[in-house]
């Protein structure tokens, strides 16, 4: 069923995000960076003193997980996505920053789309659970900073393929709000 | 009246060791292997879901739980809280070393040879450093009949869990305030704990027991089983037809699934209180006993 004619690749121009629309199958390729409460902290922290952040994210995405560590032989443990709403109040700085993509689970609260419409950027979502299957389409993984956050720490990956719905797209469509109001049945609530 | 005298009381040494290794086993197992009847109630789930994307969902769902069977993966990298329920029984006696120390160094085990993910932070709200090694478990004992130690691990992950909720509801408020609480708890929590989700409901005793039950309801298996008692097996088939009818669907992309199924569970409870409370089990609905 997945539509995967079109596979992303990281720095995002607003030529590409313009085209996508809430609900599109995509598929990504190429560098994404992982980052979740703790490491959020301490890059809005960053941008707040005037420091350089441990990657130039202009352009980049944002991967919300933390994988369990990886058997021998492994290239990453299980990577499913974590609940993105935490990472809520860290959002929009990052935006402004220029952050492009954010792969999560569920949804954002109403600062966040309105920064991701104004900033041009998007929101995916990745099946939440599916760490085990997820973790297949990670071909390299590497601690670039916060390492003293294990779990939580940034990571550079390469991902091929690695499939994604578009939730909030640059226009303000919503993949959930639009799912929810389609399958709703108000006549079985009222009962 | 002539009062039967048992033969010589037997207890029965269980050695703590053992327990340290049923538990890493466990542990591991829990976290790698899905539960059958819960990918059987996904597989009928797929069938019956009428939104092409829900059933795109469900299958990526079913298929990662073969990769983590067959690998012995984890299945989701939120390895969770390690949740212990220990029925013990009232004959077993646990010899060389504590019960609670021999459990958390299970876990220790477990998640140090399975490479779990350890997710467990020290100080609630200071400096949250990581504990390292996924202890401490969170312990429920029951002293039972028997001679037995049954041991159950439930790795629960902290986005389901986050989405526990309790209302101190009045008399008058009844089943239809119940209904309506349970409902819009899973309607608020959305696509948060990993829809399709199982939905445990606790009504009745005091605050704190209205919470376990609601923890023990999410256990049942297999999963969709009935209660036995008629009236909260009305309430649990209504339940699941209004929490389906929000739409929110597999990961809330829209759809018929949003729960597999809900379980009630009842205490009785004080004349002024109704006490309901909802815990909210996620796909991943992992489950591991054993007797020793």
């Amino acid at each position: 069923m997945a539509n995967t004619l079109l596979d992303l690749t990281a720095p995002l121009t607003t030529e590409v995000l313009t085209k996508l629309h809430a609900g599109d199958h995509v598929t990504i390729t190429g560098v994404i960076y992982t980052a979740r409460d703790a490491a959020h902290k301490r890059l809005v922290e960053a941008l707040n003193q005037g420091k350089p952040l441990p990657f130039d994210i202009r352009g980049q995405i944002i991967y919300y997980v933390g994988p369990t560590p990886p058997k021998p032989g492994q290239v990453i443990g299980s990577a499913g996505p974590t609940t993105s709403y935490r990472m809520d109040p860290y959002t929009p700085p990052l935006l402004e920053a220029g952050l492009k993509g954010i792969i999560g689970k569920a949804g954002r609260g109403p600062a966040v789309r309105e920064a991701l419409v104004k900033n041009k950027a998007v929101y995916f979502g990745a099946v939440g659970g599916a760490g085990a299957l997820l973790a297949k389409y990670i071909k390299s993984a590497e601690v670039i900073a916060y390492e003293d956050l294990g779990t939580e720490a940034v990571r550079r990956l390469t991902v091929e393929k690695f499939p994604v719905i578009v939730v909030n797209d640059t226009y303000g469509g919503d993949a959930l709000q639009e799912g929810k109001a389609k399958w709703r049945q108000p006549e079985v609530l009222a009962r | 009246m002539a009062r039967a005298t048992s033969t010589k009381s037997k207890v029965r040494d269980v050695q703590a060791s053992a327990i340290t290794e049923a538990m890493a086993r466990l542990c591991i197992s829990a976290n790698t292997d899905l539960p059958d009847d819960v990918l059987q109630a996904l597989k009928q789930a797929r069938e019956k879901e009428e939104s092409p994307g829900a059933q795109h969902v469900l299958s990526i769902i079913i298929e990662n739980a073969q990769i983590a069977r067959d690998q012995s993966v984890p299945l989701c990298q939120d390895t969770g809280t390690t949740l212990v329920f220990v029925d013990l029984g009232q004959d077993a006696h646990i010899v060389g070393g504590s019960l609670d120390e021999a459990i958390q160094a299970g876990v220790r085990k477990g998640y140090n040879e399975g490479y779990l993910r350890k997710s467990i932070a020290k100080d609630p709200f200071t400096s949250r450093t990581n504990t390292g090694d996924n202890t401490p478990a969170m312990v429920h004992t029951e002293i039972v009949p028997g001679d037995k130690v049954k041991l159950t691990v439930l790795p629960k992950g902290g986005g389901c869990e986050n989405m526990s909720k309790l209302a101190m509801l009045r008399p008058a408020d009844g089943r239809k305030g119940l209904v309506d609480f349970v409902v819009q708890s899973v309607e608020a929590a959305g696509g948060n704990p990993c829809p399709p989700v199982i939905v445990g409901v606790g009504v009745g005793g005091s605050a704190d027991r209205a919470v376990l039950l609601a923890k023990r309801a999410i256990m049942r298996q297999p999963v969709g089983q009935h209660s036995p008692d008629p009236e909260t097996a009305k309430l649990e088939a209504e339940l699941l037809e209004k929490v389906n009818a929000l739409g929110i669907g597999p990961q809330a992309w829209g759809g018929r699934t949003t729960a597999l199924a809900v379980h009630v569970e009842t205490f009785p409870t004080h004349i002024t209180s109704l006490p309901v409370a909802v815990n909210i089990q996620c796909h991943s609905a992992r489950q591991k006993s054993v007797v020793i």
